[in-house]
């Protein structure tokens, strides 16, 4: 039998929500009974400095994604675009927080900029940014949108169940959280996701 | 194992899952030093613990040998215990891990050290198998997070079967991933504490050490012919008979796994993983070399395994340059690898990673304060600094020297030593924070004060270990479980070493401080001796904004600022930003907690606080 398999990026700034945004999705499949595997940056790699977590959702062996080989990458800040889109196979989508100019690596990459900051500011929740991001991607590239290629693995309907009812040990979510996660599907959806 | 029932999977974070393995084990006392990648291992154990009431005593230790003593006396009593740092706490706990192997244990110990390849978040790449084949201890080696919990079973099988310290070593990779995880129900052990007097062997002179080392190579031995510890074949399907072989431990056995499949080899070449890299098992060598014409080792970051297959004609790893010497095991380096030795020829997917952004200090923390004050009270010195947060120091221009934990002090004896009959001996400033003095930095305060050295000593006391996530210090009088403890006072250490000059300031008080700091200077430049100056503030990432760490200032840029870069290059807080357009600098309101210690750093007084109609230009400042 041949088991779908989803890897993705999130890349940002420390303080961003990097990891905050991948044990979510992280979350999600372990509810779903989907094996995962993530890795993420500690320490002196954080403060502030280029954040980056992999996620790997499917039957894999080990947490890191290969150059070339993500289906998706979620860049919390404009500048994580250019460090991590070379992660992204040819074909694999990009979601951007932030505006152009398109860094040269994500040549022949489907790419989606959205001002997450600005839709966080307006909601009164501007940490919120990396939800908007979220679910703005949920919107661009998760079931039922007009993307080719491979997607995610959940819907918004799941991560907001998540955050709603989380597992054991996992602090809930604020609901201005699942507010943002909202206004970026909607966005998304606006543009025509 | 058969027996204890399997609960449901949950995602764990490798640190997690090792304390989880702990609780399970019914680990009795377990001890630790806060270090990256380890740090998480305690701090899970006693929410663990607090979840399902199990009895044990979980703490953060002084340092690391004191926690290997601490743990390492409970083992002796029978109970099982452990304790867990990063590699480079095992150097400093390496005094008594050496004498331990010797003494063996009788409660199962496990010493668990985790490595760092890349370095992310540490000085050095070193490798804690090397440390576990130097004192003579088997060493365990997990791939996953999954996995590193089952191996804290097997490692107390091993430890009470063979009654020696066991080590399990996770890297990166393991305690910072995440993976959903199966659990089992903890065992109950319900041991009771007995000590056996037998100084022969507790309190061995050379006489006894010299047949506690025999008996130590028995034991390993028989450890290099146990059955649950012996290599795993990953790939059943492949045939066993083939030319080439693949040997992995740790994750690299995980990218290696993933990477024969994506190569179409899974069914060609066979991949072994090692789950016990020292001692490796004899039959084992003797298979691979009777077998197989070529064997490549796959294993971060020293050549253990690579070591013990001694045959140099066949075995291609780090020795032979296959492999390369420094550096994490990246899965595409991992391809690269396995490709060529397939046979299948490079790809040359050499793809440049892009450097990104440097870490640096928070905005609002208070060593950039303090390091600011410090430039300013002795320009020309040379600063000696240590292990914390405080390092990113080196961003401002405020961190020379950065060798190991407590060398700040250490360092700056030496430097005075060697400057000492210069007639123009600079000043020496050492920073090191509240948690690192503690660790290793009085001993070598003493050691000053006994020399009649003269130097500075800033003492950054942001009341917590912050670097690695907040661990309470034994100043701050709490616990691993936030409950109280009791407390020492570093000034009251200070004065106890011999110091006369130890003064307390706060550095968000600017000016003070610096009058301060250059009051200690003269100090040390006129009446000779340490001077210290305890600069005290908390941690506005760890305290939070509400723990009197914000005075609520909003300050912004007025118009006539001329983008000429000083506040940005000198004080480099992340609230600060050049615009792109204007040239000025701008202040970001989400990032900036308000301290207001810019308001002195601008040379032409341009950063300003807010008139109470400023605050809504301030704040549109940001988001043109």
């Amino acid at each position: 039998m041949k088991t779908s398999r989803f890897q993705m990026i999130v890349g940002g700034l420390g303080g961003q929500g990097v990891l905050y945004v991948t044990r979510i999705l992280a979350d999600v499949a372990v509810r779903k009974g989907l094996p995962v595997l993530t890795t993420e940056t500690h320490g002196m790699a954080q403060r502030g400095g280029t954040v980056v977590s992999h996620l790997k959702v499917g039957p894999f062996w080990g947490p890191m994604i290969r150059p070339s080989c993500a289906d998706g990458l979620l860049a919390l800040a404009a500048e994580s675009a250019a460090v991590f889109g070379m992660f992204l196979k040819p074909g694999g989508w990009a979601v951007i927080n932030g505006r152009g100019p398109l860094p040269e690596v994500l040549d022949h990459r489907r790419v989606f900029w959205v001002d997450a900051d600005g839709l966080a500011m307006k909601l009164g929740s501007p940490k919120a940014a990396n939800i908007v991001l979220l679910g703005y991607a949920l919107g661009k590239a998760g079931p039922g949108s007009r993307k080719s290629g491979r997607g995610f693995f959940c819907s918004i309907e799941e991560v907001r169940s998540l955050m709603e009812s989380p597992p054991e040990k996992a602090k809930k979510s604020k609901e201005t959280a699942v507010l943002a996660l909202e206004a970026g599907f909607a966005e998304a959806r606006r543009q025509g996701g | 194992m058969a027996g204890p029932r399997r609960i449901s999977k949950r995602l764990l974070m490798g640190n997690e899952a090792l304390a989880r393995g702990l609780l399970e084990c019914g680990c009795a006392v377990a001890t630790s030093y806060p270090g990256t990648p380890a740090s998480e291992i305690l701090s899970s154990l006693v929410a663990w613990r607090d979840a399902s009431g199990a009895k044990l005593h979980a703490q953060w230790a002084i340092n690391e040998k004191v926690a290997f003593e601490i743990s390492y006396a409970a083992s002796m009593t029978g109970l099982r215990s452990a304790v867990s740092m990063k590699q480079v706490g095992l150097n400093v706990a390496s005094d008594p891990l050496m004498s331990a192997a010797y003494m063996g244990c009788r409660g199962g110990f496990v010493v668990i050290s985790a490595d760092d390849p890349g370095p992310h978040s540490s000085q050095t790449e070193q490798d804690s198998r090397l440390m576990a084949m130097m004192a003579r201890i088997p060493v365990l080696d997990p791939f996953s997070p999954a996995q590193a919990r089952e191996m804290i079973h097997l490692a107390y099988e091993l430890s009470e079967t063979f009654s020696l310290p066991v080590m399990v070593r996770p890297t990166t990779r393991v305690c910072h991933a995440r993976q959903d995880v199966p659990l089992q129900e903890p065992v109950r052990l319900d041991r009771r504490a007995a000590f056996e007097r037998d100084p022969s062997r507790w309190a061995a002179t050379p006489r006894h050490r010299l047949s506690l080392h025999k008996e130590l190579e028995e034991k390993l031995e028989k450890l290099a012919g146990y059955a649950k510890s012996a290599p795993v074949l990953l790939n059943r399907a492949a045939r066993t008979e083939e030319r080439a072989v693949v040997v992995a431990s740790g994750v690299a056995a995980a990218h290696g796994a993933e990477i024969l499949m994506d190569l179409g080899l899974w069914n060609k070449i066979p991949l072994y993983q090692v789950l016990q890299p020292f001692p490796l098992h004899k039959e084992f060598i003797e298979l691979l070399l009777s077998r197989h014409r070529e064997v490549l080792v796959l294993e971060e970051t020293a050549p253990v395994i690579e070591m013990q297959l001694a045959d140099r004609w066949r075995v291609r790893g780090r020795m032979d340059g296959r492999v390369p010497c420094v550096g994490e095991l990246v899965p595409e380096k991992i391809r690269e690898i396995l490709a060529v030795f397939a046979g299948m020829g490079a790809e040359g997917s050499e793809t440049l990673a892009h450097p990104g952004r440097r870490p640096t200090l928070c905005a609002g923390c208070p060593h950039r304060a303090a390091f600011f004050a410090m430039k300013r009270a002795a320009p020309k010195g040379i600063y000696t600094s240590d292990i914390g947060c405080y390092t990113l120091g080196i961003n401002l221009g405020a961190v020379d020297t950065c060798l190991c934990m407590g060398a700040a002090i250490g360092q700056a004896s030496g430097l005075y030593q060697a400057f000492r009959e210069d007639p123009n001996r600079p000043d020496l400033i050492a920073t090191i924070g509240d948690s690192t003095f503690f660790h290793a930095g009085i001993p070598a305060l003493i050691d000053a004060v006994v020399q009649g050295v003269s130097f500075v000593l800033l003492v950054l006391d942001n009341g917590t270990t912050a670097m690695t996530g907040g661990q309470p210090t034994p100043a701050t009088g709490v616990g691993a479980d936030g409950k109280p403890v009791g407390s020492v006072a570093i000034e009251a250490i200070v004065r106890g070493c011999g110091v006369r000059f130890c003064k307390v300031g706060d550095p968000y008080d600017v000016k003070d401080f610096r009058r301060l700091v250059r009051e200690a200077v003269r100090f040390a430049r006129e009446k000779g001796g340490p001077a210290v100056v305890i600069s005290r503030r908390p941690c506005p990432l760890i305290a939070g904004r509400s723990a009197g760490t914000a005075r609520g200032e909003v300050v912004w840029v007025d118009e006539t600022c001329d983008g000429c870069g000083y506040c940005l290059k000198q004080f480099e807080c992340p609230a600060l930003a050049q615009d792109d357009r204007t040239g000025r600098v701008r202040v970001n309101p989400v990032l900036c907690v308000g301290c207001g210690v810019c308001l002195e750093v601008c040379p032409k007084k341009r950063i300003r606080k807010a008139r109470p109609t400023g605050l809504e230009e301030a704040k549109g400042g940001a988001s043109p």
